[in-house]
C-alpha cells in the first residue's frame, strides 16, 4: 500500500492552461496512434495520472463511442477541471492536426492535376489502405480461435463492405446479438 | 443554414454516436454517405482525403474536418467537427462521472467483450472498402500489399510506411 500512496502523492492536478498545452503537444506528436505518446505525457512526464489510473481511464474510453484519444482528452479535462477543462483538452488535441490537415488538403486541391502529384497521392492512398489491412489483421488475430466471434466479424463485413447496408441499422441488430453471445459464452 | 451544412451535421452526429472501437470502424459508412448518397466527392477523392488525414499527426479522425472543409469551406469544417466530436464528448463527460459506479459491474465487461468482434468486422470492412477505392493498377496493389505486410509484421513507423507508398507511386506511377 505504501508504494501506491507515494505514487498518488506524485501526481499533480493540471489547470486549464496546462490541459490545453499538454494535449496541444500530444496532437502534434502522434502519427497513426497517439496512445503510447498519451501515456508518456500524462503518466511519465507531467504526472497527471498514475499508471493504474491511466489504464482504468483507457478502459472507459474504449467502452464509449468515439476515438479513444479524443474521449481520453475529454475525460481527463472533465476529471480535473470540469467542462471548461474538457473543452480546453479537446481543443488542444484537435487544433493543430486540423490546421495541418487543411493545409495538406489545400495543397492536394491545388496541385492534384499535376501527374507527379497525382501519382504521389495514388501511392499514398494505396499505402493508407495497406495500413488499414494491417490494422484489420491485428484486430482479427486474437479472434481467430473463437468461432462465434468470427461469425459476427463475417456478418458485419458482409453487411457493411459487400452489401453496403446502413451502419446504424446494422449496429442496432448486430451489437445486441454479439453482446448476448458474449454473455452466454461468459456464463 | 444551408442544406449541405444540415446534411453534414446529421451524418457526423450519427457517426459520432455509433463509432464504437474508434473512427476506423465508421469509415465505410462515412464513405457510403459522402460518396454514394451525397455525391460530394468521388471514391478516389475520398481515399485521397483519408490518406491525407493519415499522413497528418494527431487522432485518426482528422478526415472529418477535411471532408467538411472540402464540401462547404470553413463553415463546413466547423459543423462537421462539432457534429463528430461533441456528442461522443458529452457522453464521455457524463460517463467519467459515473465510471466509479459501473466500472466493476459484470455487464460492463460483457458489453465490452461483445463489442470486440463488431469492431473487428467493421475495421475489416474499412480495409476492404478503402482498398477497393484506392487500388486501380498492379503497382498500387503491390504498394498496398507491401505496406500491409510491413505494418503487420514489423515495427515500421506508420509515417515511414506512408512515405514509402507515396515515393513508390511518384517513381513508378508514370510507367
Amino acid at each position: 500500500m505504501t508504494m501506491i500512496d507515494t505514487d498518488e502523492d506524485r501526481t499533480q492536478r493540471p489547470g486549464i492552461g496546462a490541459l490545453f498545452t499538454g494535449f496541444l503537444g500530444l496532437g502534434l506528436m502522434g502519427f497513426g496512434g497517439v496512445l503510447p505518446m498519451a501515456r508518456r505525457m500524462m503518466v511519465d512526464d507531467r504526472r497527471w495520472l498514475t499508471a493504474a489510473e491511466f489504464t482504468d481511464l483507457l478502459g472507459l474510453c474504449q467502452f464509449l463511442p468515439g476515438g479513444n484519444i479524443i474521449n481520453m482528452s475529454v475525460a481527463v479535462g472533465m476529471k480535473f477541471q470540469g467542462w471548461r477543462g474538457a473543452l480546453a483538452s479537446i481543443f488542444g488535441i484537435i487544433a493543430a492536426p486540423t490546421a495541418i490537415v487543411i493545409c495538406l488538403g489545400a495543397i492536394y486541391d491545388r496541385y492534384r492535376q499535376d501527374p507527379h502529384v497525382e501519382h504521389l497521392f495514388a501511392g499514398l492512398a494505396a499505402a493508407a489502405a495497406g495500413l488499414l489491412v494491417a490494422l484489420a489483421w491485428k484486430v482479427m488475430k486474437p479472434l481467430l480461435k473463437k468461432p462465434a466471434a468470427l461469425v459476427i466479424v463475417a456478418a458485419l463485413f458482409l453487411a457493411i463492405a459487400v452489401l453496403r447496408l446502413p451502419l446504424l441499422a446494422t449496429m442496432l441488430v448486430m451489437a445486441p446479438i454479439s453482446i448476448l453471445l458474449s454473455w452466454r459464452l461468459s456464463r | 443554414m444551408s442544406a449541405t451544412l444540415i446534411a453534414l451535421a446529421v451524418i457526423f452526429t450519427e457517426l459520432s454516436l455509433i463509432a464504437f472501437g474508434g473512427g476506423n470502424s465508421v469509415l465505410p459508412e462515412m464513405q457510403r454517405r459522402v460518396v454514394e448518397v451525397q455525391h460530394w466527392v468521388t471514391a478516389d477523392e475520398f481515399s485521397a482525403l483519408f490518406a491525407l488525414a493519415q499522413a497528418a499527426p494527431g487522432p485518426n479522425m482528422m478526415i472529418v474536418p477535411l471532408i467538411g472543409w472540402h464540401v462547404a469551406g470553413f463553415s463546413g469544417l466547423l459543423v462537421s467537427s462539432v457534429a463528430k466530436f461533441l456528442p461522443s464528448s458529452l457522453i464521455a463527460c457524463f460517463a467519467v462521472t459515473l465510471w466509479d459506479r459501473f466500472r466493476d459491474r459484470p455487464w460492463r465487461a460483457v458489453v465490452q467483450a461483445g463489442l470486440v468482434p463488431v469492431t473487428a468486422g467493421l475495421v475489416a470492412a474499412s480495409a476492404a472498402v478503402i482498398t477497393v477505392a484506392s487500388v486501380h493498377s498492379w503497382l498500387l496493389a503491390a504498394i498496398t500489399g507491401v505496406t500491409a505486410g510491413l505494418s503487420a509484421l514489423t515495427r515500421a513507423h506508420p509515417l515511414a510506411v506512408l512515405g514509402l507508398g507515396a515515393l513508390a507511386g511518384l517513381l513508378f506511377g508514370g510507367f
